[in-house]
C-alpha cells in the first residue's frame, strides 16, 4: 500500500542564516596571516668541536657584532649599508685584490656575535648577507640563462648555486661587552 | 504596444535565492584560505623587518617558538626578562628539545624530516638567549628554521 502523498519542499529560506552564522565562526576563529621570514638551515649538532679546516684568511669574510650593534669587519667599523656591497666584492673578487677572496665557490663569511647583540641588528646583518648572494646568483642567472633565478629549472637553479655557494658561518657568541647581563633585564 | 505610464509600475521584490550560494561560496574561500588560531601569544613581539623573505609554504609543517618580554598581565609573576613561550605556556630553552619531539610526533613520519621551526621574536632580544635556543634546536635535530619577519621597504638607517 503506497501513499501517494507528495513530499512538501523544504524551506530554504535559513540557508543563508546558517550560511552566515558558519562564515562569522570561521571568521573569528581563524586566522589569515601569512608567515614570511629568513629561511636559514642550522648546522647539525656534533659534540666534537669542528674540525679546524685551514682556509685561507683572504677567503673569510670576518664580520663581528658588538653587544652596541656596532660591526667590525675585517677588522675594520663598517656602516650595516655598506654591508651588501662589500659582501658582493668580497665574494666576486676572483683573486684580484689581494685582501678579498680567490674566488666565489672559496669564498666564506664567517659571522659572530656578542651575546648582548639586538636581534634586530642580528637579523638586518642577515638579511644583507643573504641580498647579497641574491643578487650576485640572479646576476649569474641573467647573464648565463637570460632569467631569474626564481624562473630557472631545478637543474638551472642548482648550477647558479653552486657557483655561488652559501658560505656563512656562525661562531659561537661570545660574551665580549658587559650589556648582555645588563641588556636582559630590559 | 502601449507605453507604460511611469510610477505605475510596483518595484518587484529583488530575489534573494542565490544569497546562501554567495555566502557560502564566501564561507569555502575563508575556510580554504585561512588556518585555525593555534594559540594566544603571552609575550610582546614587535617584529623585525628584512627584505630577503621567503614565504613558508605549508602550514602543517610548521612549529612556532615566541620570544619576548611577557604581556602586561603575566608581567607581575612573570617579570620583564624576555621569555619563550612553547605553545601556551612560558618554557625555558631545556623543553625545546620535547617541544620538538611532540610537534615532530603529531607530523606524518614522511613529513617529519621538513619540519619547519619559525622563531617570533621581538626586536629588542638579545642574542644571547636566541642562541641558547639554535643550540637546543641543533641537539633537537629541527635544522630547519625561519626567522619571521615583515617585509621593510624603506631603505636602512
Amino acid at each position: 500500500m503506497r501513499h501517494n502523498r507528495s513530499i512538501p519542499e523544504i524551506n530554504a529560506g535559513s540557508m543563508a542564516d546558517i550560511a552566515f552564522l558558519l562564515l562569522i565562526f570561521f571568521l573569528v576563529t581563524t586566522t589569515m596571516d601569512t608567515d614570511k621570514g629568513l629561511l636559514t638551515l642550522l648546522p647539525p649538532w656534533s659534540n666534537e668541536p669542528p674540525p679546524d679546516i685551514d682556509i685561507n684568511r683572504r677567503n673569510v669574510l670576518d664580520i663581528l657584532v658588538n653587544a652596541r650593534d656596532q660591526l667590525l669587519v675585517k677588522g675594520k667599523p663598517l656602516d650595516i649599508s655598506e654591508l651588501k656591497d662589500l659582501t658582493k666584492k668580497h665574494v666576486t673578487n676572483n683573486g684580484i685584490d689581494p685582501q678579498y677572496s680567490d674566488n666565489p665557490q672559496k669564498a666564506v663569511v664567517s659571522l659572530k656575535n656578542d651575546k648582548g647583540t639586538s636581534y634586530n641588528m642580528y637579523i638586518s646583518v642577515q638579511n644583507e648577507l643573504k641580498a647579497a648572494y641574491n643578487e650576485l646568483r640572479d646576476e649569474y642567472a641573467k647573464t648565463k640563462f637570460g632569467l631569474k633565478l626564481n624562473d630557472l629549472n631545478e637543474a638551472q637553479q642548482k648550477e647558479v648555486k653552486e657557483f655561488y655557494p652559501l658560505g656563512i658561518s656562525e661562531a659561537e657568541p661570545e660574551d665580549l661587552g658587559g650589556a648582555a647581563a645588563a641588556g636582559g633585564g630590559k | 504596444m502601449p507605453i507604460r505610464k511611469k510610477g505605475t509600475k510596483a518595484t518587484p521584490a529583488i530575489s534573494t535565492a542565490s544569497l546562501p550560494d554567495i555566502v557560502f561560496m564566501l564561507l569555502f574561500f575563508f575556510m580554504v584560505s585561512t588556518t585555525m588560531r593555534d594559540s594566544e601569544i603571552m609575550v610582546q613581539i614587535r617584529p623585525v623587518k628584512a627584505t630577503e623573505l621567503t614565504k613558508l609554504e605549508k602550514k602543517s609543517l610548521v612549529s612556532y617558538i615566541y620570544i619576548g618580554p611577557p604581556n602586561q598581565q603575566y608581567r607581575e609573576k612573570f617579570g620583564t626578562a624576555p621569555r619563550i613561550q612553547l605553545n601556551d605556556a612560558f618554557s625555558t630553552d631545556k623543553d625545546i628539545r620535547l617541544f620538538v619531539e611532540n610537534e615532530r610526533a603529531k607530523l606524518d613520519e614522511k613529513l617529519a624530516s621538513q619540519m619547519t621551526v619559525s622563531l617570533k621574536v621581538d626586536k629588542d632580544v638579545k642574542m644571547g638567549i636566541i642562541t641558547d635556543v639554535k643550540q637546543e634546536l641543533r641537539k633537537a635535530n629541527a635544522l630547519k628554521l625561519n626567522y619571521s619577519a615583515v617585509p621593510r621597504t624603506e631603505a636602512l638607517k
